[in-house]
């Protein structure tokens, strides 16, 4: 059964470029590790803070935004700039605009941004500016770096071969094109001195609080949800091969999402001293973000149309389905937490976090996982890959570990909330803070675990992934295929 | 169809499509976002409202750096249990000169809006060292590191140029004074009554239990105190507030 057997097969030349896609597919599992690795970290110094260390560089508030960083901008970073560049190729049917060279800038350019943010955080270098943490001089070379990504990515579009643009890149397009934006209106800041490293924000208090909800909701909205629909578009139909379900839709729901989105970020700032009008043109808009989340939804499901039992045999596919599922789910709780009576409780708690987490690991991580088992094979020239069985292990173990950790969150943040807002008989407060920090605990451990086994399937997959780059097979009984036996024949 | 047929001319030719995509993704920010900075009634109207004193500065700017709004806000919001737990209702003026807001977006630990001068400054001392010394269920991250680093602080009075750039009215007064003032803040029987003036309410002296240096722990406690207690609430009404 596990016998290896190894299929040779010499490297096929290439009409496109695909070296550069091979190493954003290597640095896209590299940094997920990193960035699983350290969440975990950071979730058991909330259940144990002893983990803490009492050291600068290991404190929950500098390994935080290492976490988020590593998982937005490092895993689905790589993994969006990876996929746009193999999908761009294929649907334009042309190598990418600036050859191999500009491509490799552009790789090489990504992870020192990456590096450099990093080892910031660490440090304390940071603009306290939710997912838009890093310095100045970091933000800068990001910009010239994203330019970069556009001049690539829109020259390659000039140059297609085909006569229409693929939705798959209208969604990558506008991914690139608002994070762009979006980067550098929310980094407006002037340095102390040009060669320092700190630098004060150009906007204050109410008017900078919206300008980064505005981009960190749409950090949301077109880094983890545009970008990866794009990723959703070409996988998901390739893996089923099926055609996309309604071209119609795809165009309605695609502008109708990117004009939206970005009414949507306000939601964070519900009950603030920011002015209503503004809260409530932001629920507003957040609740209209349902119909067309679903519409993307429903658009990738329903490409499954005459072929749902791939979905038995294939975990590949699996993966990509359950994710556009995740994302189906994330997208409904979302408005519903963006409504301002819903989002009084919700907010400040440990809800929002298992929400993002119902996203970030059911959607976009599962959509990235399955467009690495799909890359994989073909970039390297293996015949398929290493093992499907493991394929299932990772699926199974991953989905469990997510399971864990939004429950154990919609629990703790749903309860701490209430204990906040609970009075006595006598009408004082029930609970002190600190009383709702210590009834925290088992969640917090739930939670804990819940990441080690979603990080433990990614390590399963490091493993298939090695032995598939090595072109190894291994011998197996297909999935799905484990109640062999007689077909009972069906009643005449 | 119509709308297919239409749309083949935005996407058969990519500088269109570019073009609609920037347009269309523009348009909430600059309505939701523009108006803000030209609304008069956007910012309350109360006094108090100062400049951060630089030893202050300096703390925030610690505060900052070890990502104390990971899991502190500085926002209440106006509901009657956050007014009884911390206070009234945070003001939009109250954070003003706050370059960047530290409004955050979760409470893992309580909401420091309003902290200044709840706790003596040998509470945040012992509590900031060992947090579960003074709160056993704490699940804060210990920071005796500050106690034990000094404040470097040659470049003060360039920070506080920078914040006058972004909009803060520091004085010409304020910033020739900044590294004087950064220093006798933390200083006991210093001379404060410039100080004061310039910056009211700032709490001066030894804050850390360690006369002679001015540690980082200095800084974050002075920062820490002065927080929520720029306005006084005791004399104005709601009805003062609204607009």
């Amino acid at each position: 059964m596990a016998a290896v057997m190894t299929a040779p097969v010499g490297r096929a030349l290439s009409a496109y470029d695909e070296d550069v896609v091979r190493l954003f597919t290597l640095a896209t599992v590299f940094w997920g590790v990193v960035g699983f690795l350290v969440g975990v970290v950071i979730a058991f110094q909330l259940a144990y803070p002893v983990l803490n260390l009492d050291l600068e560089w290991t404190s929950f508030g500098r390994l935080r935004p290492l976490h988020t960083s590593a998982v937005v901008f490092a895993f689905g970073g790589n993994a969006l700039l990876g996929t746009s560049l193999y999908v761009v190729q294929r649907t334009c049917r042309t190598s990418l605009f600036g050859g191999p060279l500009l491509a490799s800038f552009l790789f090489w350019g990504y992870q020192l941004f990456i590096v450099l943010a990093a080892t910031g955080y660490v440090m304390g270098v940071t603009q306290s500016r939710e997912y838009a943490e890093p310095e100045w001089y970091v933000d800068l070379w990001l910009t010239v770096v994203w330019v970069t990504y556009l001049v690539i990515f829109m020259g390659t579009l000039l140059k297609r071969k085909e006569p229409h643009i693929y939705v798959a890149n209208w969604f990558y397009l506008a991914f690139i094109i608002t994070i762009a934006m979006l980067h550098i209106v929310n980094n407006l800041a002037v340095p102390v001195t040009f060669f320092g490293i700190k630098s004060y924000s150009l906007f204050a208090g109410v008017q900078d609080a919206l300008t980064q909800w505005w981009y960190g909701h749409n950090a949301v909205g077109f880094f983890l949800t545009a970008g990866f629909l794009g990723m959703m578009y070409y996988f998901v139909p390739k893996q089923a091969n099926r055609p996309v379900y309604s071209y119609r839709l795809s165009i309605i729901h695609f502008w109708a999402l990117i004009f939206l989105y970005i009414w949507a970020g306000p939601h964070h700032l519900h009950y603030t001293a920011l002015p209503d009008w503004a809260q409530v043109l932001g629920m507003t808009f957040s609740i209209m973000l349902w119909m067309p989340s679903w519409g993307g939804m429903i658009n990738g499901l329903m490409t499954l149309s005459g072929a749902w039992d791939k979905l038995r045999t294939d975990p590949v596919l699996r993966f990509l389905v359950v994710s556009v599922a995740f994302y189906g789910m994330s997208t409904f709780e979302g408005p519903l937490m963006s409504i301002r009576q819903v989002n009084a409780l919700s907010h400040y708690t440990d809800w929002t976090i298992g929400h993002v987490h119902s996203g970030a690991l059911g959607w976009v991580a599962f959509v990235s996982f399955g467009a690495v088992y799909y890359l994989v094979p073909r970039l390297w020239q293996a015949q398929r890959l290493y093992s499907l069985r493991l394929v299932e292990w990772h699926f199974w173990i991953a989905t469990l570990g997510i399971v864990l950790y939004i429950t154990a969150m919609w629990v703790s943040g749903i309860m701490q909330g209430l204990m906040w807002r609970s009075y006595d008989s006598l009408g004082f407060l029930q609970y002190s803070f600190v009383e709702t920090v210590a009834a925290m605990h088992p969640y917090y451990v739930i939670r804990a675990f819940g990441g080690v086994l979603f990080l433990s399937g990614a390590l399963i997959m490091v493993y298939n992934l090695i032995r598939t780059m090595r072109r190894e097979i291994r011998v197996e009984e297909e999935p799905g295929r484990v109640m062999a036996g007689p077909v009972p024949a069906p009643a005449e | 169809m119509n709308l297919i047929k239409h749309h083949g001319k935005i996407e058969t030719r990519a500088s269109v499509l570019a073009i609609l995509i920037l347009i269309t993704v523009s348009i909430g920010g600059l309505v939701e976002i523009v108006p803000l900075f030209k609304i008069e009634s956007t910012i309350e109207k109360v006094e108090g409202v100062r400049p951060y004193s630089p030893l202050e500065q300096v703390g925030r700017n610690i505060y900052i750096r070890e990502g104390c709004y990971n899991c502190h806000s500085q926002m209440i919001r106006p509901f009657r249990d956050e007014a009884e737990r911390y206070g009234h209702y945070s003001l939009a003026a109250e954070s003003m000169y706050d370059h960047p807001f530290q409004w955050g977006s979760k409470r893992t630990g309580p909401d420091l809006a309003r902290v200044g001068g709840k706790y003596s400054n040998d509470w945040h001392v012992a509590h900031m060292v060992d947090p579960r010394a003074v709160v056993p269920e704490s699940i804060m991250p210990g920071y005796h590191f500050l106690l034990e680093r000094e404040v470097g602080y040659h470049d003060i009075a360039e920070h506080l140029r920078t914040l006058g750039i972004v909009g803060v009215p520091y004085t010409e007064e304020m910033i020739e004074s900044a590294a004087a003032d950064l220093r006798d803040q933390a200083t006991p029987d210093a001379d404060y009554d410039g100080l004061l003036a310039r910056y009211p309410k700032a709490v001066v002296g030894d804050l850390d239990g360690r006369p002679n240096e001015v540690t980082e722990m200095d800084a974050v406690i002075a920062y820490l105190q002065i927080l929520g207690r720029m306005v006084d609430f005791t004399d104005i009404r709601t009805e003062d507030i609204l607009q």
